[in-house]
């Protein structure tokens, strides 16, 4: 089969690889029909992380037709046409029966790269590294996926493959980003970020019954597509004003009672000293990125919640803690259970009451996908998503 | 109510010393280098990234071993064969999502170790008491054989067992299964001793082996609670990517497990 593959730093090529097989009696194959580009794909293509090799296969973001079950998978069937969590849980273990899926025990082959890293290791996730477990990831052809009963939900009628792909992995982390911090109806928000993620904050924001959500982000069109489509009330560009300022204007001083981070910032590695220097080196290349998290703790409300989706993968300098501390904020965050939120998820976009296809703003062959990568790496052609159809 | 322990790896059982050669490392020493450089080597080798640092320590063991001549003793004019050997302990535990009766069963039938101890070729017992184990030495060295005997056993609670004398690896062993608190399944703890070479070189082996064969233990852990709570091994390695294609292992022992899921 095709499959675009990592072949050092931007530089991805598409390569003929051997089609994948049943290994273990819960996988499914999948034949991939639709499969998006990430923003945590760039920090493995911009070579942040070490455990990705030469010929590993990214994308984690997709949805596909059934074409193959292992002895043990008996919800899914031939044909199904199904949307796949971007984490992979097994369902069985402590933390999968608590709903908290991302971080399973058993689905990631190296977790001592991961129990070094962070401690212990969290669930694998398709085409991230092989410190996420090494599974080979969606642009391709066709995808294995482990647990496939647990991941894969059959998408119902009536949605579009543009709709359910996001379903899969940018919906599900925004919805969680407004879940876990507990938005009650009345609340004033803000969201950190208008790419995929961010847009799927503001509308799960709204959908929880916040009053108002202020939308940041430093690209003008992102920011009216975040209020035209997404619903935001109010937008920021970070680039026109101060952020801190502007912040206590529209929520009369008080600032919002829930700050979301869907920026982050990524650095992988192995060891500590990997990682002070990558994350100071990235803080050099990418400009404002760890700014959001302190932006955040500093503009939010005291008492309030700070909700972080956007990727940390090291060691961030210079948390203003004592803000943190003495203002009393709550700290949510973390992968996305995305097992939790799917179903959830279809039923708001069978329902009309969410479309995320608007998202989609390129789609393009396997063949392009450097190019791909390279357009929406510097949100160039207004690309917020690009989607690959292999 | 207090456990009345009769036998405590910790404090009383050694692994049974055995040896008798006559180059200037011990036939222990020496099997147990050629053992775990084979190991080491092995480890490093699978790894996706490679640990350069295990596999140097392990090919120095392996010729260690295989040669039965350490240019270490020969350099500190030290002879470690016909020393006293001291043993090593790792002791590693892991919470298993599962009652405690299933998991101790699961362990107690010992036929089932090599289907998550990644260097365990079989296991096979030879009566109520006592098992012939049998190691595979990686990359066609062949394997190495040995019996043990179960010295205590408390249903659903404990076991412990040693190698009997004239093992090739000398090893004893405890593993205890206590209820996690919380409902949250069993808690396993696995106490593993195994004779060390004596002497400064064998200091040195131990302090780079030791870490190693902990991690080992802690990995057959892990794929035991991963083989207990969902009926399979993770598997990423045997998978199919660009360009690396060439170098991919077989998928090994995965086949087997696809075989005969466990639950
Ligand atoms: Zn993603
Ligand atoms: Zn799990």
């Amino acid at each position: 089969m095709r499959a675009l593959c990592y072949n050092g730093i931007r530089d991805l090529r598409v390569e003929n690889v051997p089609d994948p097989g049943i290994i273990n009696p819960h996988d499914a194959i999948i034949r991939v029909t639709l499969s998006s580009v990430c923003g945590s794909d760039l920090h493995l293509i911009n070579g942040y992380v070490p455990t990705v090799q030469s010929g590993d296969i990214l994308g984690h973001e997709f949805i596909g037709e059934v074409v193959e079950t292992g002895p043990q998978v008996k919800k899914l069937k031939k044909g199904d046409r199904v949307v796949v969590a971007s984490v992979i849980a097994c369902g069985e273990c402590q933390h999968c029966q608590e709903q908290s899926f991302s971080l399973c025990d058993n689905t990631n082959p190296n977790a001592y790269i991961a129990e070094k890293m962070f401690g212990d290791s969290g669930a694998a996730i398709f085409g991230y590294s092989h410190a996420f477990g090494g599974y080979a990831g969606s642009h391709a052809e066709y995808i294995r996926v482990p647990f496939a009963e647990k991941g894969c939900f059959v998408i119902p009628e009536g949605i579009a493959d543009d709709s359910a792909v996001f379903c899969s992995d940018a919906f599900p982390t925004g919805f969680m980003a407004a879940d876990m911090a507990d938005i009650k109806p009345g609340q004033v928000v803000a969201v950190w970020g208008c790419g995929g993620v961010g847009q799927m904050a503001i509308q799960s924001a709204r959908l929880l019954g916040a009053e108002r959500v202020i939308a940041i982000d430093g690209h003008e069109e992102r920011l009216r597509t975040a209020q035209m489509i997404g619903g935001a009330t109010d937008i920021l560009n970070y680039k026109k004003v101060n952020i801190q300022d502007a912040l206590k204007e529209l929520t009369g001083g008080r600032g919002p009672d829930v700050c979301i981070d869907a920026v982050g910032m990524e650095a992988f590695g192995e060891g500590i000293g990997y990682y002070y220097d990558r994350a100071k080196q990235y803080v050099r290349l990418e400009n404002d990125r760890p700014v959001v998290l302190r932006e955040a703790i500093m503009a939010c409300r005291k008492g309030g919640t700070v909700s972080i989706v956007g990727v940390y993968s090291g060691f961030a300098d210079k948390i203003p803690m004592g803000a943190a501390m003495n203002k009393a904020l709550t700290f949510k965050m973390g992968q996305m259970h995305a097992q939790r939120y799917i179903p959830r998820l279809l039923e708001y976009v069978r329902d009309g009451k969410v479309d995320p296809s608007y998202l989609i703003t390129h789609r393009v062959g396997l063949e392009q996908g450097q190019q791909a990568y390279d357009l929406f790496y510097e949100s160039r052609d207004h690309c917020m998503r690009a989607v690959f159809v292999p | 109510m207090v456990f009345q322990r009769k036998y405590s790896v910790e404090e009383t059982i050694n692994p049974q010393p055995s040896g008798s050669g006559q180059v200037n490392i011990g036939s222990t020493e020496r099997m147990i280098s050629a053992f775990s450089g084979a190991l080491l080597t092995f480890y490093a080798i699978r790894r996706p990234v490679k640990h350069w640092a295990l596999l140097s320590a392990g090919g120095y063991m392996l010729y260690r071993g295989l040669s039965g001549y350490c240019p270490m003793n020969q350099a500190v004019g030290r002879n470690t064969s016909d020393k006293e050997i001291e043993s090593l302990q790792i002791s590693r535990t892991v919470t298993v999502n599962r009652p405690r009766s299933k998991v101790y069963a699961f362990w107690r039938q010992l036929d089932n170790l090599p289907r998550f101890m990644q260097h365990l070729a079989s296991v096979t017992p030879l009566d109520t008491k006592r098992s012939h184990w049998v190691a595979a030495v990686p990359k066609g060295l062949g394997t190495i054989e040995w019996d043990a005997e179960i010295l205590e056993e408390v249903e659903n609670e404990r076991l412990v067992w040693r190698s009997v004398a004239e093992a090739t690896v000398d090893n004893a062993g405890e593993v205890y299964f206590k209820d996690a608190p919380g409902g949250q399944g069993t808690e396993i703890h696995a106490i593993i001793r195994y004779q060390a070479p004596a002497g400064y070189a064998g200091q040195a082996l131990a302090s780079l082996f030791n870490p190693a064969f902990g991690q080992m233990v802690k990995e057959d852990l892990r794929r035991f609670k991963n083989l207990l709570e969902t009926g399979e091994l993770p598997v990423s390695e045997a998978q199919y990517s660009g360009q690396r294609v060439s170098d991919k292992t077989e998928p090994s022992k995965k086949q087997e497990i696809y075989e005969s899921p466990v639950l």
